[in-house]
């Protein structure tokens, strides 16, 4: 499996380190509300099928980015950096 | 029939035209009192012990492929029970009293051999921790036995015990340990359900769960609408995607494992030995093909193959613990689907759903639970209850903290 790092190109996935679900765990529950905490820190959609993902280039340019991927077959369709400026420029 | 050495000889007399097949095929019914959806080796077990234990003999076990086509033909075979945290040291130490007499049980033969287990240390920290773990089994009435690097030589000799990075200094070993033919499980296990009056409706998928007024009452499938008094999930991989159907979300994640077999060679290695630096697990099958495996891939993944990058990283694990492996080569690997929970330990457990019963995330440790998976998990069904060895395994634990975090590695399922 290969990667398309908006900044490197095209690397070999051993070169990242991979967090999980994109949407679970970009969406950080704020305050002390248990319930969502619980949800955020344990529950997962776990998709078979088209999956947003936190990979991180570890071993590479350090960014975080999202990778759309198909978990029955490994094809990714789309990788963007986690975090954007307003301007569309990475932050 | 009852198989013998008696049967064996009748019928090698008689050209073996007697023997019949070892389950039926019938067609599903329009009610169960209980339908086991997954027919892998806990689905099998938990449909054997319900009959067995419990007299519930109106059971359907259904599958959407052939039976034993997941986890339990695709595992390294190894069977164990020297865990440290008390629920899973009784529990899978249950699961090892029923393995050393489960072919007499169920009247099969699995080829269940206590070759030994010997997990190597290569630190004095490492050393501490097994030895702790190690009075931990004691204590539990389980065997542990600590070995220095002399009694490791002498079982193990071809080792690379001066390895500049990781010397083994000794090991923790479980003579009771070994491995078990994996797919006689799932066969035995289904011949003695069988025979015993359960339905096992092979090429049947499940499609939806029907639930009326928060209670499961039935499974609809690819031969249709099945009744069911109650229904208990045991899908490995794709409980996710089963649960879904009845509106559940579960702290599980699926992940591939990989593992691998040599070209066959002359009997080399007794024991199950595993690396303590790296994660590698190394037998022989009767056959001769050394059989090994190491970490999952750490991505999500249905697809039953992994990636190059975990095939590197075991092989370097193996040869850096036994050198001379280099001159094998590797006849054929494989993938299989991993349901990885959040704190690395199963569930056995009711669900928020009345008549809905969960058997999942046994990471990539479900093969040597299959017979106390299968026990505890018919109990839970039978007596709507769980029994005490499973009562740790709760779906709710994450909620209220009492995790079984094994390795103390976080709610992370690519670390465990």
């Amino acid at each position: 499996m290969r990667i398309r790092c908006p900044y490197c190109g095209e690397r070999s996935n051993d070169e990242f380190t991979v967090l999980g679900d994109a949407d679970a765990l970009m969406a950080r529950p704020s305050g002390d509300d248990a319930a969502a905490f619980y949800d955020y820190a344990y529950l997962r959609t776990n998709p078979a099928g088209q999956h947003r993902e936190l990979w991180y280039h570890s071993a590479g340019c350090r960014r975080w980015l999202v990778v759309t991927r198909d978990t029955r077959t490994h094809i990714i369709a789309d990788v963007a950096l986690a975090s954007t400026r307003g301007d569309g420029e990475a932050a | 029939m009852k198989y013998s050495i008696f049967a064996v000889l009748r019928e090698g007399l008689r050209g073996g035209k007697g023997w019949t097949p070892a389950w039926r095929e019938p067609e599903p019914k329009a009610h169960y009192d209980a339908v086991i959806v997954g027919g892998g080796g806990h689905g099998l077990a938990t449909a054997y012990y319900l009959a067995k234990e419990h007299g519930l003999t109106n059971v359907a076990v259904v599958e959407k492929g052939y039976i034993g086509s997941g986890n339990v033909g695709r595992n390294t075979t190894i069977i164990r029970s020297n865990y440290l945290l008390p629920d899973n040291t009784h529990f899978y130490e249950w699961s090892m009293k029923l393995w050393e007499g489960l072919e007499q049980d169920f009247n099969y033969n699995a080829m269940v051999s206590q070759r030994g287990v010997l997990n190597l240390y290569h630190s004095d920290a490492q050393r501490d921790a097994y030895v702790r773990r190690g009075n931990a089994m004691r204590l539990a009435g389980v065997d542990a036995e600590l070995l220095d690097a002399d009694g490791v030589r002498s079982m193990a000799p071809f080792l690379d015990f001066n390895n500049a990075r990781f010397p083994i200094q000794g090991g923790l070993l479980q003579r009771r340990g070994g491995t078990v033919r994996h797919d006689a499980v799932a066969w035995g296990f289904a011949r003695g359900a069988d025979s015993r009056g359960v339905d096992i409706l092979q090429n049947t998928e499940v499609t939806g769960i029907r639930v009326e007024t928060g209670r499961a009452v039935g499974v609809e499938t690819t031969r249709g609408f099945i009744r069911a008094g109650k229904i208990g999930l045991a899908c490995a991989g794709n409980s996710s995607r089963v649960a879904a159907m009845a509106g559940l979300r579960l702290p599980i994640e699926s992940h591939v494992l990989q593992a691998f077999v040599s070209e066959g060679i002359k009997p080399a290695i007794d024991q199950v030995i595993t690396f303590g630096a790296g994660h590698f697990y190394i037998s022989q099958s009767d056959k001769g093909g050394l059989v090994y495996g190491g970490d999952i891939d750490g991505y999500n993944s249905y697809a039953q193959r992994g990636n190059l990058y975990i095939i590197e990283d075991v092989h370097e694990a193996g040869m850096a613990l036994w050198p001379a492996i280099g001159r094998l080569r590797m006849l054929r690997h494989w993938g299989g689907v991993m349901d990885m929970s959040m704190d690395g330990s199963p569930i056995i457990d009711k669900t928020p759903i009345d008549g809905l019963y969960l058997n999942c995330g046994w990471c990539y440790g479900g093969f040597k639970a299959t017979p106390a998976s299968g026990w505890c998990f018919a109990h839970t069904i039978a007596r709507d209850a769980p029994h005490e060895l499973n009562a740790g395994f709760r779906l709710d634990r994450f909620a209220s903290g009492r995790l079984i975090d094994e390795k103390g590695a976080g709610a992370q399922p690519n670390l465990h």
